[in-house]
Formats: structure tokens, C-alpha cells, sequence
């Protein structure tokens, strides 16, 4: 019929004399977008006419003979991203193509299928991809990236989980969302990460401080969240995940949504809402469990090849309950604690989020702008804002105990931009500048001493990166980073703790107020950090793979190893920060050994991280009040030496059946006492058997084992003097829990439900109900950790 | 210099984006509302005699320094004394008496008397809205002569009813303070 009304047009125009030209010659050269380099191969496609030519060894193209009028261009070749080009011909036309055949620059106009690029060239990188995050739907960030080798948690309970980079976490480590970095008051041993998992494309991480386009103080390493990527045409698709959870008796929905327009126009949408009631050890519940989160977010802007323009907003809210017997008054509260074996406060389960608890908010606001300079390469210009406001409730008496302990709102504004020049196929370049204001602001209204002060904090950051490929086989980078930090608090000392720091003789000049029993106090602190990083990447192949790289790190210390000073309930100690530290400095060495065979494959990675005035938090002493005796804690810096190895392997064993093996271990110690260091996680293995069977409905099952060894290397206990039994006595605050050994189960399977796809899947955590107490899980002094969970998800794509 | 002036320029534009809060002032100074710095414990002999009070005192709270602990005197032998507990928290001006609050919340609070040497026993004197004893009020009865010490322990959130004992009571200590006595 097409072809017939044509013919039936063509005739008549013909008739009428009107003569269409249909003599019309089309041609031109594909080249490289980059460095204007000639494409052979590439394919030239007229859509609707069905008409292909291929570009020459001179990357030319002819289309001879075709009618005036408008067309479309598809534009392809091996190695680039296809194109799809209107074009209107009147007569002989002439049109050079031009192509992107570096896939990394493609991230904003391909889907490039699940791969996820490396943030640097010679550094160890791990990447979590969306299914398994997915899986880890109804848990946190830190519980999905423990499945990596060489990332351990710091708990506090299940629902507080802060990821730890070989052995460091907190201010060590960098979390970069969506290209921001995230500014959540992370130097809290309880406060994890305020991002919602459901947000996340993909995450990747960097097992060290080479990453320096997003920062040089990342000693431990740096956590990469990624959105996912998106085609630019007319499409709109997302997805719906619902769990039902049956450890906490609740559940969670997670929902998105992408619209694109063929324009470079989209919208994405994306929302969850996860409750939870009390958790369950094997034996009891962990009374005040219970958590209440909310994640949304919404980004919209037009991203074409050359430029782009996007804006974010994204918002997070938890409401956390912290298990009430851990909420405790003096150190024998916490002897008793320990020596017990069970919690002191076992309650009927509830939904109810009782004190202690804590609530997060925060929002993160972003404006980023891309333009690509044709055979030079690309600017990012990006503003983000974010406010992050943190209410810890205490037990407290009376009407207090609706008032917030701690009640904390940290302002960041952001301004950063970088220009990388790829045209060199060889030689690439990246600098970029980074300027931020942060403020603080403690609300006095708690009726407790600020446990953090008000300050401002100013931070101006440089650097320059450069990647040499000197053939196929090896590839050299390096990088230097600077980095300004001015800290400007105004707090409130104690008259008697000013005095018994010392500080009225070493800083008598910060005193701006003396009010009697308190004094009030501005200290202003600059410090300037110098941090670099170089290595290289020898492949032979894609299955042979050596990564060498150094790193210099320098960290300025953060607010708390600064300035803490109060009594921490949950602990209870009082902890106490010193204004005379200074930054720390890491040289950190890193390997990493890849070689895949056709059925098997294994990496090692080992690590050598050496630590000048490592800022550390120990016990130092006794304080006395009418409470009882509390330990002190104080930060102090010492030199320290961490050594690791993280190693994976993996066999086909046949086309259905697989394993995967990981082993990771990590020693620390103090160079100056040769004592452990705190906090370091245990060696342990995991090792999964899967099974796959694409036929049955895209059957997939796994049975996970994981073995935690103990901690044999921790720091030496305390002794402390005991008011209740009236002598001195040990408070085994270090010794760690024994080894043990839990099995995961997971089955899944995709059902095809017209143009959508459901996928369902079972999980059983801690399949056998297992008492365990894991070392590094704050709590461990007060309950195990949760029993059995068997959480059950449904997954519609559309 | 252009490190400066950029840094001047998002100074700027930082105090712009945050003045609308009032943060940029001089912070307001912090009391502690909770913390008990002080417990005076009055006893009164019954039939006439010497008051005794003890007294334990840190004012600076969860501060470095250390509880002043005094006993007015000597306890008098075979003597019976009506005891009373007092709670303060001196930081704030006037003091802030906390001693209501624990009556005022009697079913969440409990004094636990620990007594070694010559005292025969304690015994509460008051009971919250369930029949429990609470320990503002109590008695305190002595033997003859010779050494003796009171740990006076107040849980917040104990178990209630419980045997007595502070290990089956739970709950978290609010105060724990040990006094040495001689009774002549």
C-alpha cells in the first residue's frame, strides 16, 4: 500500500510536471568526534528506505540517487554508540558524521548494558550491580557492600550500619551519591550513611585514596552510588518492589519510574517506605528495634551528547529505635550488661519506636551541567546543597524524654567543576576545583551540653589527574590532589575540663567569654592537605589482569576528635575530643592479581596501609560523678601499620552449577605500643553455591555460607573502679565474641506477565537461627544479633 | 590570592543561602537540665539527738571533677533515724530540686540502700502508686558502735516489683554513691 501510494505520487507529480529530484547524492566522512580521526566500518543505515552503506578505509559514504525530502540517519559501528540522525537533502549533500567511540564518555546517552566503569585505572575497585542491591531492598547500603571482599560493617544493631574500607570507616570514608558528596555528620560511630538503598543505580568502590577527583582524605576508601543509566528515545519504564520481611514483622515497597524523550528530555521519579517492627534474636527479642524509613527522589534536566543540564532533589527520613537495654547509667550498668549474657529490658514485640532512638533527615539538592568541546574534551560544572538534621532521643525523666538529646543541622553547599581532555587516544587529563561552606548549628533547646559545637567549616579543594595508555598492555596513571580545610567553632568548655586538658596553657587566646563554670571558647583551625596517587595496569588480555598503586592521603581530623565531650549513654563513657590534633597522613600500597581460565578464575589483593598520627579513640582513664565511675576516651594519635588481603575465586562446574569463594583478613596495630588497634573486623570466609537454570523460568538459588573467625587481636581490657562492688575490676569491653558460622538462603525465579516481568524471590537469613555476636557490632555487649529472616519479594519491571 | 577570593566569594554566598537562620550569633550557653549534682541525705534521730546529713556533691556534673563526698557526724548507736533524700542539680540557678521529678515519677524510680558494719537495716518509707517502695523516704536503724558504710543507688526504669537487689532490679543507675559512717 506504501509502496503503491508512492508509486501513485510519484506518478502524479511526474504528470504534473513538478519534477521531484530524485537525482540527490548524499555523502560524507564518519569520524571520531574526539580527535576528528577517520571510522572505517561504520555501518550508514536510511531507516524507513532500508538502504545500508559502509564507510571506506577513508571513512567515506555515498547514498546516490535519492529523492529530496527528509530522512534518518543510523549511524553505527563496532566499537560506538549508535546515532540517529534527521537529515533533510536538497540536492547533493555533503555530511560528516561524527561519533563517539569512547564508551565511557557515553555514560549519558547509551545503555551500556550492566557495565559499570572503573573509577580509576590502577587502584583495587569492587562493584555492586542493581540486582543485588535490589536483593538488599529491605536491609542498608553497608549490609549489601559486606558482600564485597575487603568491606566490613560497624553496627549498631541491624538498622545503624556504617560501611568500613579495609578496616576504616567514617571520616575514612568517602560516600559520593549521584556525584555528591555526601555531608551526613558521618564521624558518629552511630551514624550510618543516610541514603536509602532503593536510590541507588549501582555502587562502586575504591579500596583506598586513588579516586582523588572526588577527594583526597578517602584513607579508607571511597563508595561510588550511581544512578542507572538510560537510553535516550522514547521510553518510559520502571519498577515495583514490594517485600514482606518476618524478622521485625514488616516490610517495605520500593517504586520508579523513567520517562525519556527522543529530545534528550526525562524525568525520573523513585520512592520507598520501609517499617519495621522490634527485631528478633533466637531467643528473644531485641526490645526498641524497630525502624521507620523514607526515601524519595526526584531528578529531571535533558542530557543530549553534547551537553547536558540535569537537577536532583532527594529526600531521606529514618526514624531508628536503638535497643532500650543498651541505654545504660554507669559502668557497672554495663559489667552487669556483659556478664548477664542477655538483655536487661526483654518487652513483648512492638511497632512502637521508643527511646533511645534516632532521627535522620536530609536533604540533597544538585544542579549539573556537562558540555563536550569537539576534539578536546569535557566540562561539568555542578552546585549541590544538602541539609542534614540528626535528633538523638535519650531515656530521659519526665516530659524530657520527648525532648531531643542531641539535635544537630548541618548546612553544605557544594561548588565544583572539572574539564578532562580526552581527544588524545594515549594521554587524558582531568582537573578540577572544589569549593565548599558547611555550618553546624547545635540547638541549645535540648538542655543537654552541645555534644558537637557550632562551627563553619570551609573547604577548597584542587586537583589534576592524567592517565597514560602506553600500548595495549600497560597503562600509567597519576594524580595530586591539595586540599584547604578551615574549621571555625564557637564552644562551650567546662571551666574544670578547659583546665584539666590543659588548654588554659596552650590555648588561652580562644577564650572569648568567661562565664564562670563554663567558658566560652573560639577555636579556628586551618589545615592544608596534600594528597597524590600513582600506579599502573598491565593486561595481557581480559582475562589476565596486574593493578599496582600507591597512595598518599591526608585527612584533617573532623569535629568529633576534635571537640567531643560529654558522656556517651550508649557506651558509657565519656568521650573527649583534643583540639591539638592534626591531620593524619596514609601511604597506602595496593596490589591486585586477576586471572580468568575458561572455567575458573581468582583474584588477590593485597594491601599495605601505613598511618602517620592515625587519630584514634582509646581508653585513657577513670572520671568520677554521682552516676558512678565512667571511663574516659580520648582521642589521641598514634602511628599504625594496617595489612591485609582480600582474595575471591570462582569455578563453573558445569553450565547450572557455580561457587564463589571469598577471603578476606586484616591486621592492624600500633606501631608506637604494638597493641591492636580497635575495631578491626575479623577475618572470614564466604563461600555460595549456586545454581541456574534459565529454562525454568530463570531459576536461580544460592546457599551462602559465611565463617567469621574471632577477633583474637583486639586491645588490652580496662580496669575500672566498680561503686557497686567497692574494688576495681575489669570491664571486658574489648574482648571479643566467639567465631561463628551462618548460612543465607535465596531462591529466585521471572514470570512473564504480557509486556511485564515479575520476578520472585525467597531469602532466609541466618537459615539454622544461629546465636552469634559479632565484634563489630556495637551492641554485642547487650543481645545477639537477629535470628532467622525469611524475606519474601516480589519484582514487577514494566 | 585567588584562593582567597574564591573562598571570599562562597563564604559569601554560604552566609547568603544560611542567614535567614539565626546560627551566625553567639551560641546560647547550655545547662544541664538533668544532671543530678547533688544528694543530701537528712537523718534525724528518732527521740532527739544529732541530725546527720551526707552529702554528696560534684558540681561540675559529668566534668572532670570528682564528687566532694561529707558526713556531717557520727551516727549514734541503737539509735533509729528517719531518712530523707534530697536531689539537686546546682548548675542551673536557683538550683533545680530533681527530687520532685522522682516522686513525680515514683513508679519508674527506686533508692536501693546497700549497708556493711554496724547498721541493723534500712527500711523504705514511702510506696509509689502500685504499693512499691520508693526511697525518699525511709528509716534507718543502727547497732552499736563501730564502722559502717550506706551505698545509696537511685535506678531509673527498674524492674518493679523486684526482690530488692540492684542486680534483680536492672534498670540504669542514676546515682551511686557510697558513704562511710561511724557509729559511736
Amino acid at each position: 500500500m506504501k509502496y503503491l501510494l508512492t508509486i501513485m505520487l510519484l506518478f502524479s507529480t511526474l504528470t504534473n510536471g513538478i519534477a521531484q529530484n530524485c537525482n540527490s547524492n548524499l555523502n560524507g566522512r564518519v569520524i571520531d568526534y574526539h580527535n576528528n580521526t577517520v571510522l572505517i566500518n561504520a555501518s550508514i543505515l536510511l531507516i524507513k528506505e532500508n538502504i545500508e552503506v559502509i564507510s571506506d578505509k577513508n571513512g567515506n559514504y555515498a547514498f546516490a540517487d535519492l529523492c529530496d525530502g527528509e530522512y534518518e540517519l543510523e549511524v553505527s559501528h563496532p566499537s560506538c554508540a549508535t546515532l540517529i540522525i534527521p537529515i533533510t537533502i536538497s540536492g547533493n549533500t555533503s555530511l560528516d558524521l561524527k561519533l563517539e567511540h569512547h564508551l565511557e564518555e557515553l555514560e549519558e546517552v547509551k545503555v551500556i548494558g550492566n557495565t559499570v566503569f572503573d573509577k580509576t585505572n590502577s587502584a583495587q575497585e569492587v562493584v555492586l550491580k542493581s540486582e543485588v542491591l535490589e536483593s538488599f531492598s529491605t536491609a542498608t547500603i553497608g549490609d549489601a557492600l559486606k558482600q564485597l571482599g575487603g568491606v566490613s560493617t560497624l553496627n549498631t544493631g541491624a538498622n545503624i550500619v556504617k560501611p568500613a574500607i579495609h578496616g576504616l570507616n567514617g571520616s575514612r570514608v568517602l560516600i559520593l551519591n549521584d556525584g555528591v558528596r555526601m555531608q551526613d555528620m558521618e564521624w558518629g560511630d552511630e551514624h550510618a550513611p543516610n541514603i536509602d538503598i532503593n536510590s541507588a543505580g549501582t555502587i562502586s568502590v575504591v579500596k583506598g585514596a586513588s579516586a582523588l577527583q572526588y577527594g583526597g582524605d578517602a584513607i579508607g576508601g571511597t563508595i561510588i552510588l550511581e544512578q542507572a543509566k538510560f537510553p535516550i528515545k522514547d521510553t518510559l519504564f520502571g519498577k515495583t518492589l514490594v517485600n514482606g520481611v518476618s524478622n521485625g514483622r514488616g516490610g517495605n515497597i520500593a517504586s520508579d519510574f523513567t520517562r525519556v524523550y527522543k529530545n534528550g528530555f526525562f524525568i525520573k521519579g523513585q520512592g520507598s517506605f520501609k517499617r519495621l517492627g522490634d527485631q528478633e534474636a533466637p531467643d528473644y527479642i531485641l526490645s526498641n528495634t524497630g525502624i521507620k524509613e523514607f526515601g524519595g527522589s526526584v531528578e529531571l534536566g535533558k542530557r543530549l551528547f553534547e551537553w547536558g543540564l540535569t537537577g536532583r532533589y532527594s529526600y531521606y527520613d529514618a526514624e531508628i529505635a536503638i535497643l532500650r537495654a543498651s541505654h545504660i547509667g554507669n559502668v557497672d550498668d554495663l559489667i552487669r550488661s556483659i556478664n548477664s549474657g542477655q538483655p536487661g529490658v526483654i518487652l513483648p514485640f512492638t511497632y512502637d519506636l521508643g527511646n533511645p532512638r534516632q532521627q535522620v533527615r536530609h536533604h540533597l539538592g544538585k544542579l549539573h551541567f556537562y558540555k563536550r568541546f569537539e576534539g578536546l574534551g569535557k566540562l561539568n560544572v555542578q552546585y549541590d546543597y544538602q541539609n542534614n538534621r540528626r535528633f538523638e532521643f535519650d531515656v530521659r525523666r519526665g516530659e524530657r524524654n520527648d525532648q531531643a538529646s542531641i539535635d544537630l543541622e548541618l548546612e553544605t553547599h557544594t561548588l565544583s567543576t572539572d574539564f578532562k581532555w580526552d581527544s588524545n587516544d594515549t594521554f587524558q587529563l582531568q582537573f578540577g576545583l572544589m569549593g565548599r561552606y558547611q555550618d553546624n548549628f547545635a540547638n541549645p533547646a535540648t538542655g543537654v551540653r552541645r555534644l558537637i559545637p557550632d562551627y563553619e567549616k570551609i573547604d577548597f579543594g584542587s586537583f589534576v589527574i592524567g592517565e597514560y595508555q602506553l600500548n595495549n598492555e600497560w597503562t600509567f596513571d597519576a594524580g595530586i590532589r591539595y586540599e584547604y580545610t578551615k574549621v571555625d567553632a564557637l564552644k562551650f568548655y567546662q571551666t574544670t575540663r578547659w583546665e584539666e586538658r590543659g588548654y588554659d596553657i596552650d590555648f588561652p587566646e580562644l577564650v572569648i567569654d568567661d562565664r564562670g563554670t563554663q567558658l566560652l571558647t573560639n577555636p579556628v583551625f586551618n589545615y592544608t592537605n596534600i594528597s597524590g596517587t600513582v600506579g599502573f595496569n598491565y593486561k595481557t588480555s581480559n582475562d589476565n589482569n596486574l593493578k599496582f598503586n600507591y597512595a598518599l592521603a591526608q585527612r584533617a581530623p573532623n569535629p568529633s576528635e576534635l571537640f567531643s565531650d560529654g558522656l556517651h549513654h550508649s557506651a558509657a563513657r565519656i568521650e573527649l575530643g583534643d583540639i591539638r590534633i592534626g591531620s593524619e597522613t596514609s601511604n597506602k600500597l595496593m596490589a591486585s592479581y586477576n586471572r580468568d581460565f575458561i572455567k575458573w578464575g581468582f583474584s588477590i589483593e593485597p594491601y599495605a596501609n601505613y598511618i602517620k598520627d592515625f587519630i584514634l579513640l582509646e581508653p585513657t582513664g577513670v572520671e568520677f560523678t554521682l552516676r558512678g565511675a565512667f571511663p574516659v576516651w580520648s582521642y589521641r594519635q598514634a602511628d599504625v601499620r594496617i595489612l591485609g588481603v582480600d582474595m575471591s575465586a570462582y569455578s563453573d562446574w558445569t553450565t547450572n552449577w557455580r561457587t564463589e569463594h571469598i577471603f578476606s583478613i586484616v591486621k592492624g596495630n600500633d606501631l608506637d605500643s604494638d597493641e591492636a588497634i580497635i575495631n578491626i573486623p575479623s577475618a572470614n570466609f564466604t563461600n555460595t553455591l549456586l545454581f541456574s537454570k534459565e529454562e525454568w523460568k530463570g531459576l536461580k538459588l544460592s546457599l551462602q555460607s559465611q565463617y567469621v573467625l574471632r577477633q583474637n587481636e583486639v586491645p588490652d581490657n580496662i580496669s575500672v573502679f566498680s561503686p557497686e562492688q567497692q574494688e576495681e575490676v575489669i570491664l571486658a569491653i574489648n574482648t571479643a565474641p566467639g567465631a561463628y558460622h551462618i548460612l543465607n538462603f535465596n531462591s529466585k525465579m521471572n514470570f512473564s506477565l504480557g509486556k511485564n516481568l515479575l520476578t520472585t524471590s525467597l531469602t532466609i537469613n541466618n537459615l539454622l537461627n544461629t546465636n552469634y555476636r559479632e565484634y563489630l557490632n556495637r551492641q554485642r555487649y547487650f543481645a545477639d544479633d537477629l535470628g532467622r529472616n525469611i524475606i519474601l519479594q516480589l519484582k514487577l519491571n514494566y | 590570592m585567588k584562593t582567597i577570593k574564591f573562598l571570599s566569594i562562597l563564604a559569601l554566598s554560604g552566609v547568603l543561602f544560611s542567614s535567614c537562620s539565626d546560627d551566625d550569633d553567639t551560641p546560647e550557653e547550655v545547662n544541664e537540665e538533668e544532671v543530678i549534682t547533688t544528694m543530701t541525705v537528712v537523718l534525724v534521730p528518732q527521740g532527739g539527738g544529732d541530725t546527720i546529713t551526707l552529702q554528696s556533691r560534684d558540681i561540675d556534673g559529668d566534668g572532670p571533677g570528682a564528687p566532694e563526698v561529707t558526713v556531717s557526724g557520727s551516727l549514734a548507736g541503737s539509735t533509729t533515724y528517719t531518712g530523707g533524700i534530697v536531689l539537686l542539680n546546682e548548675t542551673e540557678t536557683p538550683a533545680e530540686d530533681i527530687t520532685e521529678e522522682v516522686a513525680e515519677e515514683d513508679d519508674e524510680h527506686q533508692f536501693f540502700f546497700e549497708t556493711t558494719g554496724s547498721i541493723a537495716g534500712v527500711t523504705y518509707g514511702d510506696t509509689d502508686g502500685d504499693g512499691n517502695p520508693v526511697g525518699i523516704v525511709f528509716s534507718l536503724e543502727t547497732n552499736t558502735a563501730g564502722a559502717a558504710s550506706i551505698t545509696i543507688t537511685l535506678r531509673h526504669e527498674p524492674k518493679k516489683p523486684n526482690d530488692g537487689t540492684l542486680a534483680d532490679a536492672g534498670g540504669e543507675t542514676d546515682i551511686a554513691q557510697t558513704f562511710s559512717l561511724t557509729i559511736m
